[in-house]
């Protein structure tokens, strides 16, 4: 029943209907978003099982194995139990804790490196994930497709590392001004089609998607030509960015644990989504844009004006990702900065997606996303089943989440999703 | 046919749409089945129409119970609607629209347009129901589109129509030739179920009135009860039909448009030449039937539309063609006239939609940060003060009834300093309780000495309301009169006949 509120004859249209149970109704749905989240998870997990078990020959075996003796099945489950149970603890370990290395610091006070390790990659992970996926999730909010948050990620780092290499200042103003010129290239790349777009009504999904392009090539133009190309080097590889413009680790270069202060980057860039999203003045603009352009529009608020400035706020939240990723791991970028695959840009919409576009869920979505592709990094290495399969998990419960209908019914949730299965569910549903 | 509902109940979740409804429809009756928006007639006629299935009760005709899986049944079974939102194909003939779904065929299954176009001149023959069966249905004035879709239902040997809500869209001229087709309908033994919340029609047209309130049938009444019966039996209270004003005294011109002309989308000029005046203290009343100019002329008033000439004056500073936000901040309160629409995000709080378009206004925000506590307050005080039935403020507006809804962007658009208030269709679809409340609202502005400009195709609406009477014909004002002036009067008018109106 939770979309009976759009019925027509649905009771809250009704002057008299009875508030209470209405009220009851609504708070149900309220929660259901999480919980539809929770079980997409599992359901993702299900599935990475079952590609697991359809394509490990070691499991496909003793499967074939099941009528040459008499405990054939027994033998299959467990070696399928054993498989499926490898990998995703491997996963497990190698994205949160390794028990066991707890076990080993906590008991002799040794070997915190090893046991932090992985908690640490993830946290670097997810950090530029984060503050991409919350200028994806502001403009979503909006109402607009910011699919050029890659581009726009890819320009940040440019100019990021432009400022970061070659400009020679103290610590105190050259980290910050390098993340401000990060996030003002992002916001650069997020203007022109946000310009367009307010302008001529172009369509900000095709200028954004072509703006890749236009970025990507840009990129490689600008560490082959020779001011920032690396001295001494043919290859498309930049100079290296000042200590004085770096995010240091957390823990100082000895520790070995790659999480540094871009967490703090991050924080801020949380902290002021909600700020923007739930509190500001602007914001409450954005939103009604969003939800109803119609009405903002009678309301006074100037749609170009806030087209544009979505734009530049998304993409400058990009491009600081863009320089935060620069600037706490490889210090330079080369030809290959976040193109391909391994696109945040890319990859920030579906975590936004994931967490509804609001900042506490992008957070939660993206350590989620983190931790699937370091433990699918560190389960490649000990069982060998490749690293694609945490792409299988995160595309099957982005799936899932997408379609709360389908995953209502596999869990037989008392909910009808749509109006129109009332009647198919009244058996067990009214 | 002899339709007879029993004990009908219809529930979504807890909620009971329809509670144990009994009807009877006798042959040749017209049956008129009164309600205020949400008390579940379109409910009931879905359960009728095979379109939802009843918890309880059953459905006689004839005495015989039957059971509708679809519309398809209550089809065969002689059951027609006409709906509110005539579905027709515009481009296609009348004699095309009619026998659509249905075509008789010749061999080699060619559909045998002869035989269709003779069976529409017997019918409309036989019913005093007029139409070309050659006409494009798109070049068909309203009236005569709904004659199609009851050719449509006659077509289909329907012996019960519903009619639901027909005079919507119809002028008062075609409202009566309406009326006189209901009457030879069912002189000529069809029932008629005719829904409705107009309650001069009802006591025109109707033989048995049945009045439903939350769901349930709280009476029936005979046709010479007085409006203010049938209003109140709707209502379960009294209800004000007529709302007081104060003595008209008006002042200074506050509000002038000269000459205007605007275009729709698609570049036609539906605005042509328009000039008209609104004095302090004076509610001028823009009539006309729907789709004359008035949406163009009210979007180009509220800077949502571009004007090609002519200019709009607020308070004596010229406000063409400028944004929104300087029309609203120049003094300008708009009801709009698709509240969902135009007036609410409907997601969003009853609190964030009282706000709508005064969000950075003090207290509600400073420096950019919005003070979620004054915006609460603030709706809080609204809500108490204009009666908006909400369980809580935070709750979306899409929780609250059309009425309430309305009241919200009443309650906004009058707690704002205003020099002129513009209100478009300001009662459409909302029950009589909130048409009484939202009327008392616009006068009491009036009668502190404010000007408004109110936008309404209802007839009684503009009579009750206005001071003057304008009349917009195909983007022009045809007339302007006095409220006194006569029902056909300004009838005419609004079917362009421009003679008439020089008294």
């Amino acid at each position: 029943m939770s979309d009976l509120s759009t019925d027509p004859q649905a009771p809250a249209s009704a002057p008299s209907a009875p508030a209470a149970p209405a009220r009851r109704r609504w708070r149900l749905n309220s929660r259901s978003p999480i919980m539809i989240t929770f079980y997409a998870l599992i359901l993702g997990l299900v599935v990475g099982a079952l590609v697991i078990i359809t394509t490990t020959p070691a499991v496909l075996d003793s499967w074939r194995g099941i009528f040459h003796s008499g405990t054939g099945i027994f033998r299959a489950l467990k070696v399928t139990w054993d498989n499926v149970g490898a990998a995703y603890r491997s996963m497990f370990n190698g994205a949160v804790v390794n028990p066991a290395n707890l076990w080993h610091s906590i008991t002799t006070g040794q070997g915190w490196e090893a046991t932090l390790t992985p908690l640490s990659e993830t946290l670097t992970y997810a950090t530029p994930l984060i503050i991409t996926s919350l200028g994806v999730g502001i403009a979503f909010q909006t109402g607009l497709f910011n699919i050029g948050a890659n581009g726009q990620a890819v320009l940040g780092g440019v100019t990021g590392a432009v400022v970061g290499s070659m400009v020679h200042v103290p610590m105190i103003v050259h980290l910050p001004l390098t993340l401000a010129c990060g996030f003002a290239g992002g916001a650069l790349a997020g203007l022109v089609p946000g310009f367009l777009k307010a302008y001529t009504g172009a369509h900000e999904v095709i200028v954004t998607i072509m703006f890749n392009y236009v970025i990507y090539a840009f990129l490689l133009f600008s560490v082959l030509s020779t001011p920032f190309q690396q001295p001494g080097q043919q290859n498309d590889i930049s100079r290296t960015m000042d200590s004085s413009a770096q995010l240091h680790p957390l823990f100082g270069a000895a520790s070995g644990l790659r999480v540094n202060y871009g967490i703090v980057v991050a924080a801020l860039a949380v902290a002021f989504a909600w700020w923007f999203l739930e509190r500001s003045s602007m914001g409450f603009d954005f939103r009604v844009t969003g939800a109803n352009p119609a009405a903002a529009k009678a309301s006074g608020i100037n749609a170009k004006v806030v087209i544009i400035l979505v734009f530049v706020i998304s993409g400058g939240l990009s491009g600081l990702a863009g320089v935060v990723q620069v600037a706490s791991t490889t210090h330079y970028i080369d030809g290959g900065f976040l193109i391909g695959s391994a696109g945040i840009g890319f990859t920030a919409i579906t975590v936004a997606l994931l967490g509804r576009n609001k900042p506490g869920g992008i957070v939660w979505a993206s350590l989620l996303f983190a931790a699937l592709g370091v433990g699918g990094r560190a389960m490649q290495g000990t069982t060998g089943i490749p690293l694609d399969l945490a792409s299988v998990i995160q595309s099957a419960i982005v799936l899932f989440v997408a379609t709360p209908v389908l995953v209502k019914e596999i869990f037989r949730l008392r909910a009808a999703p749509v109006v129109k299965l009332e009647l198919a569910t009244k058996g067990w549903g009214a | 046919m002899r339709l007879e509902l029993r004990g009908i109940t219809k529930r979504f979740g807890s909620f009971t749409a329809n509670d144990r409804i009994d009807l009877t429809v006798e042959p040749g009756q017209i049956h008129s089945l009164l309600g205020e928006n949400g008390a579940g007639k379109t409910t009931l006629m879905n359960v009728l129409f095979g379109l939802l299935h009843p918890d309880e009760g059953e459905i006689l005709i004839d005495g015989e119970p039957v059971r509708f899986a679809n519309s398809g049944d209550a089809v065969r079974r002689g059951i027609g609607m006409v709906h509110q939102h005539f579905m027709l194909v515009p481009v296609f003939s009348v004699t095309e629209n009619v026998v659509l779904g249905f075509e008789p065929t010749k061999s080699l299954d060619r559909v045998d347009y002869k035989r269709a176009t003779a069976d529409i001149v017997r019918l409309s023959q036989q019913f005093n129901l007029q139409v070309d069966p050659d006409a494009t249905v798109e070049n068909l004035p309203v009236g005569l589109q709904q004659r199609v879709e009851i050719l449509k239902a006659l077509s289909r040997d329907a012996e019960l129509l519903i009619l639901d809500e027909p005079t919507a869209v119809l002028t008062p001229q075609e409202t009566d030739a309406l009326m006189a087709i209901m009457r030879s309908l069912a002189a000529a033994g069809k029932s008629i179920l005719f829904i409705t919340h107009k309650l001069k029609e009802v006591r025109a047209v109707a033989d048995v009135i049945t009045v439903i309130r939350d769901g349930r049938v709280v009476g029936s009444a005979e046709p010479t009860a007085t409006e203010s019966e049938l209003a109140s039996l709707m209502v379960g209270r009294d209800v004000e039909l007529t709302v007081e004003k104060s003595a008209f005294s008006p002042g200074e011109s506050v509000f002038e448009i000269r000459d205007l002309v605007v275009r729709d989308d698609r570049g036609l000029v539906k605005v042509n030449g328009v000039s008209l005046d609104v004095r302090a203290g004076e509610i001028m009343a823009l009539a006309g039937v729907q789709g004359n100019g008035q949406t163009e002329l009210v979007e180009a008033i509220a800077g949502m539309r571009h004007v090609e000439s002519g200019t709009i004056l607020l308070n004596g500073r010229d406000v063409t063609n400028r944004t929104p936000r300087e029309v609203l901040d120049a003094g300008l309160g708009h009801i709009p006239e698709d509240r969902q629409r135009d007036g609410l995000v409907m997601s969003m709080s009853v609190a964030d939609n009282l706000v709508l378009n005064t969000p950075r206004r003090a207290p509600f925000a400073r420096r950019g940060t919005r003070n979620l506590a004054a915006v609460h307050d603030n709706a809080v005080r609204l809500a108490h003060d204009f009666d908006i039935r909400t369980t809580s403020v935070e709750e979306p507006v899409s929780s609250l009834s059309g009425g309430n809804q309305q009241k919200v962007i009443v309650a906004r658009e009058l707690s704002r300093p205003l020099e002129f208030l513009m209100a478009s269709q300001p009662t459409r679809g909302l029950d009589v309780g909130s048409i009484e409340y939202v009327h008392r609202q616009v006068v009491n502005h009036r009668n502190q000495g404010n000007a408004a400009l109110i936008v309404s195709s209802e007839l009684d609406e503009v009579l009750a309301l206005g001071d003057r009477i304008a009349v917009m014909f195909d983007g022009r004002i045809s007339g302007i009169v006095e409220p006194t002036a006569s029902r056909e009067a300004i009838g005419l008018l609004m079917a362009g006949t421009t003679g008439a109106a020089d008294e």
